[in-house]
């Protein structure tokens, strides 16, 4: 479906709202307004493409994100275990442009007025919604690691937990490392974006020592008393696979980091790397706080889940990884996939005058590859629970996989070109 | 206001009808939840190995749907999500697939 060009959705939009008026029950497709969405990843690329393709082009939607192109988390790994390039992680966001009409804007949000329901931009200048759409992922607590609170640390000892420069970097470190090196990454304490994305990086680290750097090792300094996600698959793996190669330490929380030697700080102990990878400690990215939105915990925001709307700040919408999430509910990018359609969905009730859908479903898939070849998934179904108002895991349904298998590789893929598609084409 | 009388009554019309039915947009918005895999109102990206659900057969989704539940068809994730969606659920996943092109 192609929409009009964004000269003509100004008029329709007011066509549009004269309809919803007259008809009164009008659904999505008769809404009409301006959102803004801040940050174009798989939250925010999906809120707006969904809005323009459900209202047919009448409600006009503003996208801010600060990097000129999309590069996914996912499949990220990939790239640092040197079986992908970056080309193959990034897509334009031309498709948003062009065939949705969303007005794409390369600038960061600097300040948000709830009550002027406005906001201002870093390049000068301010723009006024009738809903806001933060989808902001996370940012770095690290403060919580004092010696990585500084950007000459941070360029020594990375996260490349957002994919993009840093993940280039990492890959470096470690094909410039000697064989008989040890690469050590630590994880945070739960809830951290992405749950098994740390084991999965582990492992293909593993697989790339295994076949060009064989006396390499190594070591997962994880916080959590145990694998937080997919246990009994990686753990065999693990076993199977990278038997001498891969160590894996429980309640190993990194506390500080002594850049000059690249060594981790434990509560009682040390650990210096040739390759040094620490993942800190994650919240809602900063312009959620910034704008005043209720956080749980002081990290991450507070929603209502039949809208995901701030249930402190009223036109404000949050999506992904920055909210407060519903009982097993992943910090995951399929999951803010989903998190954006549910907004779109209820954004153009509400514009319309309308309540949104009592029943909402949300559901997340995740692939996690092994080594180059073998794949596992876990999978979850959530349908809103009215007596909790949060979103709960349909008992009997998700799962994991059986084992370790080629087939998912192919599965992993072929979800990587269909969500991108779904996002940004 | 004649012309739009028709419209008035299929407003009651919805308003009326079960809960279920109460928002109009319930069958794409469960449909929406596919879509991450099976490609944008069904469309999946050619080549990707997905299933394309757009103009499919309602009857046939259904049977699907059905096979993966009982198990009856092997599946490597299938039979683990087509379980967390009621029957009736399926059958306005299954519909608004049908209705795509």
């Amino acid at each position: 479906m192609m929409l009009m060009k964004r000269r003509d959705f100004l008029k329709v939009g007011a066509a549009a709202g004269a309809m919803a008026s007259l008809y009164g029950c009008a659904g999505g497709g008769k809404a009409g307004g301006h959102v803004v969405v801040v940050g174009g990843g798989y939250g925010g690329a999906t809120v707006a493409k969904y809005l323009r393709m459900w209202s047919e082009g009448g409600v006009q939607v503003t996208l801010i994100e600060r990097n000129p192109t999309f590069i996914s988390c996912p499949i990220s790994n990939l790239v640092i275990g040197g079986m992908k390039t970056m080309e193959d992680i990034t897509v334009s966001y031309d498709g948003l442009k062009n065939t949705w009409g969303v007005r794409v804007v390369q600038d960061e949000v600097t300040a948000v007025n709830p009550e002027k329901r406005s906001i201002s931009l870093k390049s000068g200048g301010s723009m006024s919604y009738d809903r806001l759409v933060l989808s902001p992922g996370v940012d770095f607590m690290f403060d919580q690691i004092p010696g990585l609170n500084n950007a000459a640390a941070q360029s020594k000892i990375l996260h490349a937990w957002k994919a993009g420069a840093q993940t280039v970097a990492l890959r470096q470190q470690l094909v410039a490392m000697k064989d008989g090196g040890t690469y050590a990454i630590a994880i945070p304490k739960a809830p951290y974006r992405c749950p098994p994305g740390p084991y999965e990086r582990a492992s293909l680290v593993a697989d790339y020592f295994k076949h060009n750097k064989p006396k390499s090792k190594v070591v997962i300094l994880d916080a959590n008393e145990d694998v937080t996600s997919k246990k009994g698959l990686f753990k065999k793996a693990w076993k199977d696979l990278y038997g001498g190669i891969l160590e894996y330490r429980n309640n190993s929380e990194v506390k500080d980091v002594d850049v000059a030697s690249n060594t981790a700080i434990l509560e009682f102990d040390k650990f210096k790397a040739d390759v040094l990878n620490v993942i800190p400690p994650q919240r809602a990215g900063a312009i959620a706080a910034q704008s005043g939105l209720k956080l749980i915990n002081g990290r991450w925001v507070d929603v209502n889940w039949l809208s995901m709307e701030s249930n402190s700040t009223p036109g404000i919408h949050v999506l992904g990884d920055a909210v407060f999430p519903a009982p097993t509910m992943p910090k995951s990018g399929h999951m803010a996939n989903q998190h954006g359609k549910l907004a779109a969905a209820a954004i153009l009730n509400l514009l319309a005058g309308e309540a949104p859908n009592p029943q909402p479903v949300v559901m997340n898939t995740c692939y996690s590859f092994v080594d180059a070849k073998n794949v596992i998934h876990v999978a979850s179904v959530h349908q809103y629970d009215p007596a909790t108002k949060a979103p709960q895991p349909v008992k009997g349904a998700g799962g994991i996989s059986a084992a370790r298998n080629e087939l998912e590789a192919k599965a992993a893929m072929g979800w990587a070109k269909n969500i991108w598609a779904d996002m940004l084409a | 206001m004649k012309p739009f009388a028709p419209i008035a009554a299929l407003c009651l019309l919805a308003f009326a009808s079960t809960s279920q039915a109460a928002d109009p947009s319930l069958g794409r918005n469960l449909a929406a939840t596919c879509s991450n895999c099976h490609g944008t109102n069904g469309n999946a990206v050619k080549g990707s190995g997905m299933d394309a659900l757009a103009g499919m057969e309602k009857t046939k989704i259904l049977q699907k749907l059905a096979d993966f539940r009982s198990g009856d068809k092997p599946a490597s994730i299938m039979h683990q999500i087509s379980k967390g969606y009621t029957e009736a659920q399926l059958d306005l996943i299954a519909g608004y697939f049908a209705a795509q092109k």
